[in-house]
């Protein structure tokens, strides 16, 4: 046996520290922008006539009041002096004291205020990341450029969700996806991962090497029961800071052609009303949490459809659907909702699919990454990427595509 | 009109007054979590028992408590109908709501193979097997219940129950002769079983597949699964209550099946 892991323990009696967010008010211009950060990109306002970028977000260009559109832009710039704010009347600041802040001239025109890594200072060379705060707005974050990130500083961990010693729920851990996750999240030094087995059991479960691994610990899980849910989440040893729901049913059929009623009917079963029981269940759990979060797995077919596969895909939009209203109930908690979208997956439902598809180990490590890079929105694999890019840049003529 | 009821049923409620005669619920309880057989995966599939709570005692319903349930016809401890399976589409009145009442009381006969299963998981009832038990015990009687009593209903809660391996589920039942035998020769009513299908776990790949589901049903016959509390009904003498639910064209149905049997057994 290994030995015990440590856990967190606290003096019952104390009152539980309150948890704040940080402040949320923002223009629309902002949250244009933190729609993006979302994705984890990196983008100021360009002015169409002068073109001169600009930060904060503006409506207008302050310099000739030219239109402003968003683009990506580099991130590099040169931190030109530091501040450490001591005292704030801000309550999430207030739990945060002392917070270090800077000036950096990025190198595309503006110089914008930015929370400062512990490992920077005036004069040097700086990468400046749109990282999600608490509130889920973007803010500019600046960290030592192409080095080893250093993850302890505690500034930095506001805007990610650490690995390292957490209790981890997969939702589904049987299937290709689930399975690589364990894996992936063992490595990655979680602290337990709880990995959900479907009915019905089989006992060549018991003998699966990653599921006797030590830090992993295997619960009957079928999220389309309310009462193994419940059971599950009961046999949770210690507080549980991360759900990944790796559930879902892939199935071809049409609507009118070869549509299974009762296959498709499972797979809402498991997208969408399996989402809402398991976001029922976990909600009030990572509500708690210093860094809680809820990562779910599904289909780019989510976005527009899809004719092979139209009732998965119908599923898997009414899960997106779910999920965006979701995110909005957990930002009042600072649990961090974060989607992980992939196309088709080498596993046993996408053996008649061509290539390319992505391997399950690709979306676990997507999932990971998202986490530590405190990312809302991911793709995993390049079909997933060019779906996204394809319906960002003309949702009416991919929407076609997809259905054609 | 007369208020005197029939000797034999006041006889009947007398001895279950006085508990001459026992009430054995041969049920497994329906929930969620009992298992329900497994198809190769290219066929549809059996749903388990669901339950949502549409209210208790709350906003929902402020004095009243209720659950939405589903499931398949064929979850927990069910009845077969001979319309179940395609050698009996033709049969007359071979759906659950066509069934005579008459068909929803039986005496049954208990066959124990409760040693041979524990010793091997794949064990067959073979006509040979009938034979020598009926030299043993004396003749299986014509329109009775057979139920195979095999120990598997104490398997509940564990993967060993439906036992599924890479190779399929393992667990006993009968094969072809042995039902031809028990249907045609001794005129058997049903088969009822612990497991969760009358045909053994590997009864896919015998000679004659499925032999169980394929004969009773072909000849008008039905089947019991995921029975419990055989262990304690005697050889002979018990009196199997079973009455599948009035659905319109059901091939089956979960149900509660009830053993009347004397107390003092032996």
């Amino acid at each position: 046996m290994t030995a015990p892991r440590p856990r967190e323990k606290r003096d019952p009696l104390a009152r539980k520290k309150a948890r704040h967010l940080s402040p949320a008010a923002r223009s629309r211009a902002m949250h244009a922008m933190s729609a993006r950060a979302a994705q984890g990109r990196f983008v100021l306002q360009i002015c169409d006539s002068c073109g001169e970028a600009t930060y904060p977000p503006r409506d207008v260009c302050p310099s000739c009041w030219g239109e402003l559109a968003w683009q990506d832009c580099d991130n590099g710039g040169i931190v030109l002096c530091e501040t450490v704010i001591r005292t704030s009347t801000d309550l999430y600041f207030r739990d945060h004291m002392p917070w270090r802040m800077g000036k950096v001239a990025l190198e595309v025109g503006p110089v914008a205020l930015v929370h400062l890594h512990h490992d920077l200072s005036v004069g040097q060379r700086a990468e400046v990341r749109l990282l999600l705060d608490r509130g889920g707005n973007a803010a500019m974050f600046a960290i030592p450029p192409n080095g080893d990130l250093d993850m302890s500083d505690p500034q930095l961990r506001e805007f990610l969700v650490p690995i390292e010693g957490r209790t981890i729920l997969v939702s589904d851990a049987r299937s290709a996806i689930g399975l690589a996750m364990v894996k992936a999240l063992c490595e990655a030094g979680a602290g337990l991962v709880v990995a959900g087995l479907a009915p019905p059991a089989r006992t060549a479960d018991t003998e699966q090497p990653a599921f006797i691994a030590p830090g992993v610990q295997t619960v009957p899980l079928d999220i389309t029961d309310q009462k193994s849910l419940s059971e599950a989440l009961s046999k949770i040893a210690g507080p549980l800071d991360i759900v990944i729901n790796t559930a879902r049913h892939p199935r071809d059929g049409g609507v009118s052609l070869d549509g299974n009623i009762v296959e498709q009917r499972h797979a809402f079963d498991v997208a969408a009303m399996g989402l809402m029981r398991l976001a029922q269940g976990v909600a009030p759990m990572l509500a708690g949490r210093p860094h809680g979060a809820f990562v779910d797995i599904l289909s780019i077919d989510a976005l527009v459809g899809s004719s092979q596969r139209a009732g998965f895909a119908a599923a898997e939009s009414a899960r997106l659907s779910l999920l965006q209203a979701f995110r909005h109930e957990m930002r009042e908690a600072g649990v961090r909702v974060l989607s992980i979208f992939t196309g088709p997956v080498e596993d046993e439902h996408h053996q008649s699919v061509p290539p390319p598809k992505v391997a399950p180990a690709r979306i676990a490590a997507a999932a990971i990454d998202a986490l530590q890079q405190g990312r809302e929105q991911s793709c995993a694999g390049e079909v997933a990427n060019d779906a996204m890019t394809r319906w960002l840049a003309d949702p009416a003529l991919y929407t076609r595509e997809r259905n054609l | 009109m007369t208020a005197t009821p029939h000797p034999a049923l006041a006889q009947m409620l007398a001895c279950v007054a006085s508990g001459e005669i026992r009430c054995i619920d041969l049920t497994n309880t329906l929930s969620s979590d009992f298992p329900v057989i497994v198809l190769p995966s290219e066929f549809g599939q059996c749903e388990p028992f669901r339950m949502e709570t549409v209210s208790r005692y709350d906003a929902n319903g402020p004095a009243w408590y209720w659950n939405n349930i589903s499931m398949n016809e064929h979850t927990g401890t069910h009845f077969d109908a001979p319309a179940h399976w395609i050698t009996g589409r033709d049969v007359l009145n071979g759906t659950v709501d066509a069934i005579a009442p008459s068909d929803f009381i039986h005496p049954a006969v208990v066959v124990d193979i409760t040693r041979e299963a524990a010793e091997d998981e794949d064990f067959i009832v073979t006509r040979t097997f009938l034979e020598r038990w009926e030299t043993d015990n004396g003749a299986i009687p014509p329109r009775h219940w057979i139920l195979l009593r095999s120990g598997w209903s104490k398997r509940v809660g564990t993967l060993s129950y439906l036992n599924l391996r890479q190779d399929g589920a393992h667990s006993p039942g009968p094969d072809a002769d042995a039902m031809r035998f028990l249907v045609l020769e001794r005129q058997c009513v049903g088969l009822g079983v612990e497991t969760v299908g009358t045909d053994a776990g590997q009864a896919s790949h015998f000679d004659e597949p499925l032999p169980a589901h394929s004969i009773l049903h072909g000849h008008g016959r039905f089947g019991l699964q995921c029975l419990t509390n055989l262990d304690q009904l005697p050889l002979f003498g018990a009196v199997i209550v079973a009455m599948p639910l009035k659905i319109a064209g059901g091939s089956g149905s979960p149900l509660r099946v009830m053993a009347l049997a004397p107390a003092d057994m032996a």
